[in-house]
């Protein structure tokens, strides 16, 4: 593979995988927003799979075979799951408007930039130049977490937030070491899988999953 | 790592070292299996109790063997230092306050019908799993292990804060698993960029996340990089300690959590993230100017105490008012990392121990409380004293301990820290706090005479109170372990120094 393809094949996935995060603020039908998730998981076991080609490296195979398992099927089964027993299809009422999003997804983006530029300082190459991508993609995850009410939202924006680590972490240092990766998969993993009994839970006493309903506990 | 890994690794290594290290592991793990085969039983719920002991021991081995600054190393992945032998005795000593007080507990919960048997076996299963994954916290010399560990505690505990049920133990564990789910997450970000930076070092080798090996390149870690992973890695495990500003998780799942773990939660969970911030700021330090560290430190800390504080002086119910004087505590104690003296290094670990030994008895004794009296309103607890005397003057004496008076170690260690402060020249952080402790004295103590003097209330369904001694014997324990800690230094100043050596910088 040349150079030029690498870099190409490189910035094609990162937009993708900033696309996706912006397009999950636009959607409002959870179902849609699964989809998205689905295709970013997708994206970073691509990410994975070319930078494990240009290095030759049998561990990054394995992490994007890894990747592709866990967040393109485990996880959105999951999520699909926690959906199907809900009933409920749509984001309620999000706190911030899609317009509002949108531009705050911009301005959350530019700010990625900005603070990445350090980071992109210390070792300037193709692909640590895409690395405030990763960080834009924290950065939306955590604006989705903050703005919506249905409780699978939050779990979306954790995704979300924990999908830009993964790929700030393959774009910076082509993976962290395969124990570190495994254990924070397999949390990442159960987390997900108790937030979904929680999801469960908070339906049976609450009979919907609105966040709005946890406002007993306070000063 | 698969098991016959483990034990050709535990094989190749010094027997000493190998058992100091896969003990504490490995026997909470054969309780957690045997809670599951056989459910909740006083057999299980013993062998708790057994393994913090067993946890106990190996700290106090390892902190024999550490305390001349040697190292204990199994295969490369685990390793424990006299930092982590302090950690290990301080995990020790509260879980066995808390195990222990934990087997009347269930009893209790299970008559109230609080709980079922399958509740109870869940129970049996998650309380030694969370002290595993606390262990291996301590005791791993990856970062990124550390790091996988501390958010194991958070799914392991999920099912715990939420085990009474109901609308408020739902709201309480989701709150709990959302926010400290993201803020790890966050502690995971810096962890990645520390790793960055670690392959970019002039030595030229491969990134590491051992700490020895970032500690000696840590002067050469790019400072640009590092001054966005400090302040990721602060937010993340500060999440975990409750430090503002993502403190609002600790309160709900505290006050909601049973008995023994809230006291587990409180006393050692928090401070297990607080020693996560000792190892990272060595390297912060040798990376960044050492301001930097310091005043972002301080300006958590400060802000942790002063919202405590403020909280507890209108706070409503006992168990919240004992987790808002944790984030009180861990405020302080944060306080000690900025000023990261060894003399403040050796104050603040002192503190930790004495806050998670008082935390664990006041917690243990807040369920009892509950149970006799069938609520947690501070306001409904009258007459406390006259009516259960050996509990409420527990509670007394925790609290005593609690607000820094003599003789309990709280008293010498606030002491430390107020010269460690004054000598490193941040006073002014000290008269702060000072200020604001008293606040805290006054909030606290008012509530508390309330609770243990004033009339009965008339009409009160005395229930008998069941087995008041055998109740009692872990809260008494723990105090007389307290207030030895704080009359004779000697079992601990050798270890405390050498552990103030390892994190401590001037």
């Amino acid at each position: 593979m040349t150079e030029a393809v690498f870099v190409q094949l490189l910035d094609l996935i990162c937009g993708g995988v900033l696309l996706t995060a912006v397009l999950s603020l636009w959607r409002r039908e959870l179902a849609a927003i699964v989809r998205l998730l689905v295709a970013q998981g997708i994206l970073l076991a691509l990410l994975a799979a070319l930078l494990g080609a240009r290095e030759h490296s049998t561990e990054l195979y394995v992490a994007a075979a890894g990747v592709l398992v866990l967040k393109a099927i485990v996880l959105p089964a999951v999520l699909r799951r926690v959906l199907r027993d809900s009933g409920e299809a749509r984001e309620a009422e999000p706190l911030v408007n899609v317009t509002t999003s949108l531009l705050a997804a911009a301005l959350l983006t530019l700010l990625a930039y900005g603070i990445s530029r350090p980071l992109v300082l210390l070792a300037p190459s193709a692909t640590t130049r895409a690395l405030p991508v990763g960080l834009a993609v924290v950065l939306l995850g955590f604006f989705v977490l903050v703005t919506r009410r249905r409780a699978l939202s939050q779990v979306i924006g954790f995704l979300l937030l924990d999908n830009g680590i993964t790929t700030t972490a393959f774009l910076a240092t082509a993976g962290v070491p395969l124990v570190v990766e495994l254990g924070v998969s397999l949390d990442v993993l159960l987390v997900v899988l108790v937030l979904q009994v929680l999801a469960a839970r908070m339906r049976l006493t609450f009979g919907r999953t609105d966040l709005d309903e946890l406002r007993e506990l306070r000063d | 790592m698969p098991f016959e890994e483990l034990v050709r690794v535990a094989a190749g290594s010094d027997p000493v070292a190998a058992a100091v290290l896969l003990v504490p592991l490995l026997a909470p793990m054969l309780v957690a299996v045997a809670a599951v085969v056989v459910g909740w039983r006083p057999a299980v719920a013993w062998s708790t109790v057994a393994a913090s002991v067993a946890i106990l021991g190996s700290g106090v081995v390892a902190a024999v063997a550490t305390s001349d600054g040697s190292e204990l190393t199994v295969g490369g992945m685990l390793r424990v230092d006299a930092l982590s032998a302090v950690m290990l005795l301080v995990i020790g000593v509260v879980a066995v306050v808390a195990t222990w007080s934990g087997v009347g507990y269930i009893d209790h919960e299970i008559a109230a019908e609080h709980t079922d048997a399958r509740g109870a076996q869940r129970y049996g299963l998650l309380v030694p799993l969370f002290l595993t994954a606390m262990v291996l916290a301590v005791e791993a010399s990856n970062l990124g292990v550390l790091w996988a560990a501390v958010e194991a505690t958070t799914i392991v505990t999920a099912f715990l804060v939420g085990h009474r049920g109901g609308r408020a133990a739902v709201e309480a564990t989701w709150k709990y698993v959302i926010i400290c789910s993201v803020g790890i997450a966050l502690a995971y970000l810096g962890t990645v960029l520390v790793y960055y930076a670690s392959q970019h070092t002039g030595t030229g080798e491969a990134g590491s996340l051992d700490w020895t090996v970032l500690v000696a390149q840590a002067d050469q870690l790019d400072p640009g990089v590092m001054r966005i992973a400090v302040p990721l890695l602060v937010l993340g495990f500060g999440t975990k300690v409750g430090l503002v500003p993502m403190h609002s998780w600790l309160p709900d799942a505290h006050s909601q959590a049973p008995a023994p773990v809230s006291a587990l939660m409180s006393g050692v969970l928090l401070s297990v993230a607080v020693y996560a911030l000792l190892r990272y700021r060595v390297i912060a330090v040798a990376a960044l100017d050492g301001e930097f560290v310091r005043n972002l430190l301080l300006v958590v800390g400060l802000a942790s105490v002063a919202l405590a504080a403020s909280l507890l002086l209108a706070q409503r119910d006992y168990k919240r008012l004992l987790a808002y004087s944790s984030i009180e505590h861990m405020g302080l104690v944060i306080i000690g990392v900025a000023i990261g003296t060894p003399l403040a290094v050796a104050a603040l670990l002192l503190h930790i121990l004495g806050h998670g030994l008082a935390k664990a008895v006041l917690f243990c004794a807040s369920g009892q409380i509950l149970a006799s009296e069938g609520t947690t309103r501070i306001a409904d607890v009258r007459g406390l004293l006259a009516r259960r005397p050996v509990l409420a003057g527990s509670f007394a004496l925790g609290l005593a301990a609690l607000l820094g008076l003599p003789p309990f170690s709280l008293f010498v260690s606030e002491l430390a820290l107020a010269r460690a402060a004054a000598d490193a020249g941040v006073f002014w952080a000290v008269a702060v706090a000072l200020v604001l402790l008293l606040v805290v004295f006054v909030a606290i103590a008012g509530h508390a005479a309330g609770m243990l003097f004033g009339a009965a209330p008339s009409g009160l369904a005395t229930a008998a109170p069941t087995s008041t001694r055998a109740a009692a014997a872990p809260l008494v324990t723990g105090l007389i372990a307290l207030a030895i800690l704080g009359v004779v230094a000697w079992p601990l100043d050798v270890l405390l120094h050498a552990a103030s050596i390892i994190a401590g910088t001037s």
